[in-house]
C-alpha cells in the first residue's frame, strides 16, 4: 500500500510520519507540494511542523498549495487523508474539516506525552484500535486549541465526528477536550497529537501510535 | 572628515519627506590621498595602537568600510584578543585519533564510527539575550545551528544552559520567559529536538544573564565541508536572507560592553530570527552539499559578510574580488559600511565552481532561499570590495581574519579568594527533612518541566533520552543503532572558590553523566563566560579555568573540538561568577542499552557507587539553606571518574543495571528525589555515617543505580576498584530512610514541582494535568 | 517569492500612499470573532492592569494589512482576498478600508 506523506516548505514530521508508515507494513511515497499529482498513491499524510512559518495562520499558505487541490478533489472521492497538528491545521483551511485551530489558550509551546482516548474506532485511520481505548501519544504545538462556534461543536458532537478526546488533561485549551475530528465520511481525519512519534519504545512513550498506520492499510484494501 | 555632500529628494511627494544627505564614497584612492582625516575608531571599539597597526599594514588610512571590517574582526568576539594566548594550551592536547577537525573550524569533528562523524560545538548569546530575550535567544540557537550545518552536517538536536538572576528578582520574569521561548520558538520549528541543558539562578548574572546554546550534527566522513576559498575563478555565492540593518555593531559594540546600572548604553539594532528561512536554508545546503556542488562555505554570524569573505580568503588561496553592490538588501539606505558590518540572520556563503553556479541556483529556487553571486576567488594575496564601481576595500585578508590583536593582560589572583576559601561552610544540618525539601524545591534544584515542556523533545524520532535524563542521547543509524550522548555542566559555585579545579570538576560531571547513560565519552566542547578581561581578577580566573580544563582533558584523554568565549559578563564592577560551561560528547555502540536515571520497578536494590566525603563547600545545600558560599569545592578525582566511567559503560553493555543516576548538586538527595518522582517509585533505604553529608554533600565521582542483581554489579564494581555501598530496596509510595525521615512521594513531588510554575505562571487548562514522566494506566 | 535586485541609488523605502501616481493603498483588519475566545488579548488585558490602567475593560488582539496595489482597487477582489486568504472566515471577521479619495 502506497501511502503518501507530502513535504511543504518547513514540514519537520515527514521523515517520521514515513518512518510510521514504513513499520506499520505500507510503502511510504515522498510527495513535494509543487508536484502536480498525488503519484497514485492510496493515501495521504499531511505531517506535522511549521509549513510556511506559520506564517499568516498556521496551515493557511500550505492549504492553498497546487498540490492541495488534487488533495481535496480525492478525498471528496473517498481517498483517506490524516492531517497531524500541522497537517490538521491544513485541513481545516482546506474546508475539508471543520472548525480552526488557533493559540493554546496558555500561550506557551507544549510538548507532552497526552493521554487520550478513542472515540471512533471505525474512520479509515483508527479501526486498529477499540471504541474508547486509552492510549498515550505525544503533543507538540503552540497552536493546538481547536474552536468552532458553539452550535458546530453541539453539531459535531451529535454527529460523532470528535475522532479522539484528551484524557487526564487537556494540553492547549481545545473546545469540548477535542484532539481530532473526522469528515462525514470517516475518510478524513484530523488529529493534534503526533501518533509518528509514538511507533518505537525506543523514542516515543509507547507504540500506540502505530495502530493509526495500520489501520489505513485495511481501509485501503477494503476500498 | 571633509566630505562633499550631495542632497538628493527621495521622490516629488509632499514636502515634508526629509532629503538624504549622502556623503561622498570613501574609496581606497581617496584614502591614500586624504591621511589626516579623522576616523572614529575608539567609537568601533579599537584602541589607538590598533589604529596605527592597520595604518601600517595598509600602508595608508584604511577607508570607512576598511575601518568597519577591522573593527568588528579584531573585537573580542571575533578575534578572541584577550584569550587567544591561554586557549593555546588546548591546541597542546595530545592528538586524538577520533578527531577529524580540531579547533579553528566553525565546528569540530570526531569519528564516531561506522563512516559517521559527528560535529558539536555549544556557542553563548549573553548580552543580546539581556537586551532582547525572546530574539537574543533565538538568533543564539540560528547561529550555532549554522555553525554545524557549514561542516556538511545535518543539525540533529540542541540543547541550553541558561543562567538567570534570582528567580524571584522582578527582571528575570523580564528575561527568563522570553529567553525559553526564544529557544523553543526557533528550535522548534527548524525541526530539532531539544535534548537537554541547564537551568541555574544567581544574583551574580542578574544584569549579565548567561544564554548558552548547543547544536549536534551528523555527517558521513567524506561530506565534511571546510571554510576555505580556492581555486582561482571560483564564484562567491551569498544564499539566504536579505541583508539589512541588524546588530550592526553586535559583535564590536555590544559583546565588549559591561552594562552600567541602567542597562546598556548603546542599543544597536539587535538582530531579529526567522527560523523559516533557516528551515529552507538547511534542506537547501544539504542538497547542495549532496550534489558536490560547493568547494568551501562559510556561515555569517558575527561580523556578517566581513567575516564570511576575510575567512574565507584567509583559509584559501589568500585573493577574493567581491561586488557589493550584488549583494541583495532589506534597506536600500544601508551604506556599504553597515551592509559589511550587518549582522544579519540565516546568511550562508559558498564557494562554488563556475560550472555548478546555475545547479546551485536551480536547488536555491527550489528552496525559494534567495542566492546571489557577489565575486569570486582571485589570484595573488588581497581582498577588494567594490561598491558602485569604485574599490572601497583592499587589504591582506589574513590580517583581518587570522592576525588580529593579541593580548596578554594583567591578571591577579582574587585578592578576596584567600579568605573565601577560609570561610568554611557549614557542615551539620539541624532539620534533615526540612534541609532536604528545601534544596529539592529550591529555583535550582527544581523540577524543569515548566521550560522543557516549551521545548520539542520528538521531531525526527531519533530522541533516546531527554531532559531530565543526565545526558541527552540520540540515534544516528537506525539499521545499527549507533547513537551519541552530550551533556552540558557548569557549576559556578566551584568555579568562584577555585577556578583551575572549579572547571575540572565541571568537566568530570559531563564526563559522569555522559558515562551514566551508557556511553564512552569522547570528545569535549565549553563556553567559558567570564567578566571583562580589564580587571585582572577575571583575567586570572579565565586563566586558571582554561588550565584546569587542559589538565583535565589531558588526564581523561580527551580532546577539546572547539568551543566559545563570553567576556564582559559584568554590571559596574561586579562580574560573574566565573562559569565555564563545559559539554562532552560520548557514543553509544547500542543505542538501546542507554540507561536512563529513573526508577520503574518494585523490588531492586539501590547501590550507591563511589566514596562519600563531608565536602560542602559551594554546595547547593550551604548555598540554599545557609546562603554559604565559601571554603572549597569538592576534591577532584579524575582516576575515580576514569573507572567509574568505564563500569557504568560495562554495565549498560551487559545490561546489569536497570537506572543510573549521578550525584552533583545537592548531592544523595537531589538524586534520590529525581530518580523516584520519575515514574513514581518509592524506596526503603538505610543510610549510614554522617547524614549530613550522606544526603548533601557533594564528593565527586558518585552514580545511584538499581539493580535486580546487586552480586553481579558489586562484582564488576570491585574489579573496576569503584567502591559499592547497598541503599537498600525500591518500592512504595514514599522515599524512607530508615532512622532519618520519611518523605512521601505525594508531598516530594509538590515540593519539587510546584516552584517554577509559581515563579513564572503557568495556567493550567484543565483539572488533573498530566504530570511529566508518569504513564497513565489504560 | 520575487525578489527585487536592491535599489542602488539611495532610493528610501519611506512612501506614503498616493505619493506615487497610480498606486492605491488598502487596508484589511482581521479581528477574531466575538464568540472565539482570545488569549493573547486577555493577556495583554492582564499586563494592563498590573501597570495600572485599571481603566481598559477589554482587549482583542487582531492582524493589520496594508496592501499597495496598482491602479484604482478592484473592491470585489480585495474583499475577495481579504475574506478567503487574511482571514479565517471559520474563526475570523474582515474589516476592508479602501481609499477615500
Amino acid at each position: 500500500m502506497r501511502i503518501g506523506v507530502i513535504t511543504f516548505p518547513g514540514s519537520l514530521d515527514d521523515v517520521d510520519a514515513a518512518r510510521a508508515v514504513r513499520l506499520a507494513g505500507g510503502e511510504p511515497v515522498a510527495l513535494w507540494h509543487a508536484d502536480d499529482d498525488l503519484s497514485g498513491v492510496d493515501a495521504v499524510v499531511l505531517p506535522g511542523g511549521f509549513s510556511y512559518g506559520d506564517y499568516l495562520r498556521a496551515g493557511a499558505i500550505a492549504a492553498r498549495a497546487p498540490l492541495m487541490r488534487s488533495v481535496v478533489d480525492r478525498a471528496h472521492a473517498g481517498l483517506p487523508v490524516l492531517g497531524i497538528c500541522n497537517g490538521f491545521q491544513v485541513l481545516c483551511e482546506a474546508g475539508l474539516l471543520p472548525g480552526a485551530l488557533t493559540r493554546n489558550s496558555h500561550l506557551h509551546f507544549r510538548n507532552r506525552d497526552q493521554g487520550l482516548a478513542v472515540e471512533r474506532a471505525d474512520t479509515a485511520w483508527t479501526t486498529s484500535f477499540t471504541q474508547g481505548q486509552q492510549i498515550v501519544v505525544p503533543v507538540k504545538n503552540g497552536e493546538g486549541r481547536y474552536v468552532a462556534a458553539d452550535a458546530d461543536l453541539d453539531r459535531l458532537e451529535g454527529e460523532g465526528r470528535v475522532v479522539v478526546r484528551y484524557v487526564g488533561g487537556n494540553p492547549n485549551g481545545s473546545s469540548r477536550d477535542i484532539a481530532g475530528v473526522t469528515s462525514a465520511d470517516g475518510r478524513v481525519v484530523g488529529l493534534m497529537p503526533h501518533p509518528e512519534h509514538a511507533v518505537e519504545d525506543l523514542t516515543g512513550p509507547s507504540e500506540d501510535g502505530l495502530g493509526f498506520f495500520t489501520s489505513v492499510l485495511t481501509a485501503v484494501v477494503a476500498a | 572628515m571633509t566630505a562633499d555632500v550631495t542632497t538628493e529628494r527621495v521622490d516629488d511627494g509632499p514636502a515634508d519627506h526629509a532629503a538624504r544627505v549622502m556623503p561622498q564614497l570613501d574609496t581606497v584612492s581617496h584614502a591614500a590621498v586624504s591621511p589626516d582625516d579623522e576616523q572614529p575608531y575608539a567609537e568601533l571599539g579599537l584602541r589607538a595602537d590598533e589604529y596605527a597597526r592597520i595604518r601600517e599594514i595598509l600602508g595608508r588610512r584604511p577607508t570607512t568600510a576598511e575601518l568597519a571590517m577591522y573593527s568588528v574582526m579584531w573585537s573580542e568576539h571575533c578575534s578572541y584578543k584577550s584569550s587567544k594566548v591561554h586557549l593555546r594550551r588546548f591546541a597542546d592536547l595530545p592528538e586524538s585519533d577520533a578527531l577529524l577537525v580540531g579547533m579553528g573550524e566553525n565546528a569540530g569533528v570526531v569519528d564516531v564510527g561506522e563512516g559517521w562523524a559527528v560535529t558539536f560545538k555549544v556557542e553563548s548569546h549573553n548580552h543580546p539575550s539581556y537586551v532582547e530575550p525572546y530574539q537574543g535567544a533565538a538568533t543564539g540557537v540560528g547561529g550555532i545551528v549554522r555553525d554545524i550545518l557549514t561542516m556538511g552536517a545535518r543539525p540533529v538536536a540542541v540543547m541550553d544552559s541558561l543562567r538567570f538572576g534570582r528567580a524571584d528578582a522582578p527582571d528575570t520574569a523580564r528575561v527568563l520567559p522570553g529567553v525559553v521561548a526564544g529557544v523553543g520558538g526557533y528550535g522548534n520549528c527548524l525541526g530539532l529536538p531539544n535534548i537537554g541543558g541547564e537551568l541555574l539562578f544567581d544574583d551574580c548574572y542578574a544584569g549579565n544573564p548567561l544564554v548558552n546554546a548547543l547544536c549536534v550534527g551528523v555527517l558521513r566522513h567524506e561530506d565534511l565541508q571546510l571554510a576555505k576559498a580556492e581555486g582561482t575563478g571560483n564564484k562567491v555565492v551569498l544564499f539566504g536572507a536579505r541583508t539589512g540593518g541588524d546588530g550592526i555593531g553586535g559583535v564590536s559594540v555590544l559583546a565588549s560592553e559591561t552594562f552600567d546600572a541602567e542597562g546598556p548604553a548603546k542599543r544597536p539594532a539587535v538582530q531579529v530570527g526567522d527560523p523559516f528561512t533557516e528551515k529552507l536554508l538547511i534542506e537547501a545546503c544539504l542538497e547542495i552539499f549532496a550534489a558536490g556542488l560547493v568547494t568551501g562555505i562559510q556561515d555569517l554570524g558575527g561580523a556578517g559578510i566581513s567575516c564570511a569573505t576575510s575567512e574565507l580568503a584567509a583559509a584559501g588561496s589568500g585573493g577574493m574580488a567581491i561586488d557589493l553592490d550584488a549583494v541583495p538588501l532589506r534597506d536600500s539606505t544601508l551604506t556599504p559600511a553597515e551592509i559589511l558590518m550587518s549582522e544579519s540572520q540565516e546568511r550562508m556563503c559558498a564557494i562554488v565552481e563556475p560550472g555548478k553556479v546555475a545547479d546551485f541556483l536551480a536547488v536555491c529556487r527550489k528552496w525559494d532561499v534567495l542566492a546571489t553571486v557577489i565575486g569570486e576567488v582571485t589570484d595573488g594575496d588581497r581582498l577588494t570590495i567594490d561598491w558602485h564601481g569604485e574599490r572601497i576595500v583592499d587589504v591582506p585578508p589574513r590580517t583581518v581574519a587570522l592576525e588580529g590583536p593579541r593580548y596578554e593582560r594583567p591578571m591577579a589572583r582574587p585578592a578576596d579568594l584567600d579568605a573565601l576559601q577560609a570561610d568554611a561552610p557549614p557542615s551539620s544540618s539541624a532539620d534533615l527533612r526540612a534541609d532536604w525539601l528545601a534544596v529539592v524545591s529550591s529555583p535550582d534544584g527544581a523540577d524543569k518541566t515548566w521550560v522543557t515542556e516549551q521545548y520539542d523533545r520528538y521531531v525526527r524520532g531519533n530522541t533516546v533520552l531527554a531532559q531530565p535524563e543526565d545526558a541527552g542521547v540520540v540515534r544516528i543509524d537506525e539499521s545499527s543503532n549507533l547513537g551519541i550522548a552530550l551533556s552540558l555542566d557548569g557549576n559556578a559555585r566551584y568555579a568562584r572558590l577555585d577556578p583551575y579545579t572549579g572547571a575540572q570538576l565541571n568537566l568530570a560531571e559531563a564526563y559522569r553523566n555522559v558515562a551514566v547513560s551508557g556511553a564512552r565519552p569522547l570528545a569535549v566542547t565549553n563556553c567559558l563566560n567570564f567578566g571583562s578581561p580589564e580587571e585582572p581578577e577575571v583575567m586570572w580566573q579565565f586563566a586558571e579555568a582554561v588550565r584546569g580544563l587542559a589538565d583535565g582533558c589531558r588526564e581523561l584523554g580527551l580532546p577539546v573540538t572547539g568551543g566559545n568565549v563570553s567576556l564582559y559578563n559584568q554590571t559596574g564592577d561586579v562580574a560573574i561568577n566565573p562559569t565555564p560551561v563545559i559539554g562532552v560528547l560520548g557514543v553509544h555502540a547500542d543505542v538501546r542499552r542507554r540507561v536512563p536515571t529513573g526508577w520503574r520497578a518494585d523490588g531492586e536494590t539501590v547501590l550507591l557507587l563511589g566514596e562519600t566525603r563531608p565536602e560542602f563547600g559551594g554546595s547547593a545545600w550551604a548555598a540554599v539553606v545557609h546562603a554559604h558560599l565559601g571554603g572549597l569545592p569538592p576534591r577532584l578525582d579524575l582516576a575515580a571518574e576514569r573507572a567509574l566511567g568505564e563500569l557504568l559503560v560495562g554495565l549498560a553493555a551487559d545490561g546489569g543495571v536497570s537506572s543510573a543516576h549521578d550525584l552533583a548538586d545537592g548531592g544523595l538527595a537531589q538524586a534520590l528525589t529525581e530518580s523516584s518522582l520519575r515514574y513514581g517509585v518509592g524506596a526503603r533505604l538505610t543510610v549510614d555515617g554522617d547524614p549530613t553529608a550522606a544526603l548533601f554533600g557533594e564528593s565527586v565521582a558518585r552514580v545511584v543505580v538499581t539493580t535486580s542483581d546487586p552480586a553481579a554489579v558489586r562484582a564488576a564494581a570491585e574489579a573496576a576498584g569503584v567502591p559499592v555501598t547497598e541503599l537498600g530496596t525500591t518500592g512504595g509510595d514514599a522515599l524512607v530512610l530508615d532512622g532519618l525521615l520519611e518523605l512521601p512521594l505525594a508531598e516530594l513531588r509538590e515540593a519539587w514541582t510546584a516552584t517554577l510554575p509559581a515563579l513564572f505562571g503557568s495556567p493550567e487548562v484543565a483539572v488533573g494535568t498530566v504530570p511529566a514522566g508518569t504513564v497513565p494506566t489504560s | 517569492m520575487h525578489h527585487r535586485p536592491a535599489d542602488q541609488c539611495g532610493v528610501g523605502p519611506s512612501r506614503r500612499a498616493g505619493t506615487l501616481v497610480g498606486v492605491s493603498q488598502v487596508v484589511v483588519d482581521v479581528v477574531l470573532k466575538p464568540e472565539i475566545s482570545d488569549p493573547q488579548g486577555q493577556a495583554v488585558l492582564g499586563a494592563l492592569g498590573r501597570l495600572g490602567h485599571t481603566g481598559v475593560r477589554s482587549v482583542r488582539q487582531g492582524k493589520h494589512f496594508v496592501l499597495e496595489v496598482d491602479g484604482d482597487p478592484d473592491e470585489a477582489e480585495l474583499r475577495e482576498i481579504a475574506e478567503t486568504l487574511l482571514a479565517n472566515p471559520v474563526i475570523e471577521d474582515v474589516e476592508l478600508h479602501l481609499p477615500t479619495d
